[in-house]
């Protein structure tokens, strides 16, 4: 028995998976509860109240909606995929989750800080287009595929910003791991030296995480609810979940690689979460104040902010980036 | 003890998925099994510790190259292949020549394993993406390059077939240089 509590593997294993459990659960808790900011900031932008009925101040406003999502009827087209109906929602979880492993939270809570954790973030954001696409495609709707294929030109074209956007941080950190990144930053933000890319990293993020003003993909003007407008009930849910954990995952990312991760002043490294923590809060909220600010791109906007501003702005950014610390390291 | 294991559930899911990506009969789900094929060989990538690999196979093939199959299927609405009956004998007289060949191959393999590889040098372990790229730009600096050329012409090669459809439209009648000024740039 003590043998098999000894094993390095087994212990690793356990822990990762006790970290899981944890992220996993705080994941749902914040989701349910960043759902409500979004309705509350909402409200108040429009100069309305925002949901203030079910409990003290609407706070339980998130059991009742989620309670209304499980026990709501489930409809499926008959003439859908029925295996790929029901395997895209699943496929909008999985990446946003998977990619948070990597996330160093605090300097002593990362699930597994591995020496490739940038390129699973992009991986993992490249995967995501699968779920947005197949749950389009499988509906058998016209309205669904379009913004289906609207989602993966979008995704495509802006994954190579977002990528080629984090190269100026990779030059400076030398390296892949996210925890070595945060740990490069101690003194000063990659932003402050990075403030190019750091903008792109933002629209770009936007993009991928399918949010106004880039929320094309649904659209609801043009293409009634875009790829989920077959869907119902949880799995609709399931699509939203998706949704607010990439923002949360991508947020977590630009603060790791541009805002100094959990490093912050005063507080003792055991409690350093709670910066991160404090700058996730506040980027959330500039993702929800922009999607209540801004109004929609059109279509062969969007595709050329990406393709003709976005893609060689972020290229010359890696040029710059590159002579500057050639020739500071030749000096 | 893990890593043998891992390897035979990523090959086993690696094989089935291959054989799935032939036998369905619709195209979105071979594209979907094809997929499934690569996430597992990015898993096996991972046991033999080439995590730069595997990551990369991931984002380009997973992420990148199949979902513009996807698009591709979907857009042009891609059901059963209508072709001749010489069409279809000649691709199974292909495809059954190609399979012995790879029999061939396997069994050949099977026969006399290969030889050990050096052992690592010593010293401090190089993280792989480093030792990629250190190769990268040192011994294989010539074929990189190259290969970026031949993107490069292949990017080209798109941008004159896709301006080229456009050519009986009413810029046609426009001399050269204003036809190029006024029509916007075919890069996207």
């Amino acid at each position: 028995m003590a043998a098999i509590l000894d094993n390095p593997d087994l212990r690793f294993a356990f822990w990762a998976l006790v970290k899981c459990v944890v992220i996993l659960t705080a994941m749902l808790g914040v989701v349910s509860y960043l759902i409500y900011v979004e309705r509350k900031v909402a409200g108040h932008m429009q100069a309305r109240t925002g949901p203030n009925r079910v409990g003290p101040l609407g706070l339980l406003q998130p059991v009742a909606d989620i309670l209304k999502l499980f026990f709501k009827e489930e409809f499926i087209p008959d003439a859908a995929n029925k295996i790929i109906f029901h395997l895209a929602p699943v496929l909008a979880v999985i990446p946003a989750l998977v990619s948070f492993s990597v996330v160093p939270v605090g300097p002593n809570f990362t699930v597994t800080d591995i020496n490739v954790g940038l390129l699973l973030f992009l991986a993992m954001s490249s995967l995501g287009v699968y779920a947005i696409t197949l749950g389009g495609w499988s509906s058998n709707n016209k309205y669904a595929l379009l913004g289906g294929l609207r989602s993966s030109a979008q995704m495509i074209s802006y994954e190579l910003a977002l990528g080629l956007s984090t190269v100026g941080v990779l030059l400076i950190a030398g390296s892949l791991s996210l925890v070595d990144i945060v740990r490069a930053q101690e003194h000063v933000w990659f932003a402050v030296y990075q403030p190019v890319a750091f903008v792109i990293f933002m629209i770009a993020a936007f993009a991928e995480t399918n949010r106004a003003p880039f929320d094309l993909p649904e659209a609801e003007a043009e293409l009634v609810a875009g790829f989920h407008t077959e869907y119902s009930s949880m799995k609709w849910g399931m699509f939203f979940l998706g949704e607010f954990m990439n923002v949360i995952t991508i947020s977590s990312i630009a603060i790791t690689l541009f805002l100094g991760g959990w490093n912050g002043p005063w507080l003792p490294d055991s409690l350093k979460f709670l910066w991160f923590f404090l700058k996730l809060g506040v980027l959330l909220f500039f993702f929800i104040w922009v999607r209540w600010t801004y109004p929609r791109l059109r279509y062969d906007q969007l595709m050329n902010l990406g393709w003709k501003v976005l893609l060689p702005v972020a290229l010359a950014n890696i040029l710059v980036t590159g002579t500057v610390i050639h020739w500071l390291g030749n000096r | 003890m893990i890593a043998p294991a891992l390897f035979a559930v990523f090959a086993a899911i690696a094989v089935v998925s291959a054989l799935s990506v032939i036998l369905q009969r619709n195209p979105v789900t071979s594209a979907l099994f094809l997929v499934v094929t690569f996430c597992s060989l990015a898993g096996i990538y991972l046991v033999l510790h080439a995590e730069f690999i595997g990551m990369v196979q991931v984002i380009v093939y997973a992420g990148a190259i199949m979902v513009l199959f996807l698009f591709v299927i979907m857009y042009l609405n891609l059901g059963r292949d209508i072709e001749t009956g010489l069409q279809i004998a000649l691709r199974r007289g292909v495809g059954w020549l190609m399979g012995f060949a790879l029999l061939a191959a396997g069994v050949a393999l099977f026969r006399h394993p290969w030889a050990a590889g050096p052992p690592a040098p010593p010293g401090p372990p190089v993280g792989n993406t480093q030792a990629i790229g250190l190769l990268l730009y040192s011994r294989y600096l010539f074929p990189f390059e190259v290969t970026s050329m031949l993107l490069l012409v292949a990017m080209v090669g798109v941008v004159v077939i896709a301006r080229g459809r456009r050519a009986p439209g009413p810029a046609a009648d426009l001399p050269p240089g204003a036809a190029t000024g006024a029509e916007p740039r075919g890069d996207a």
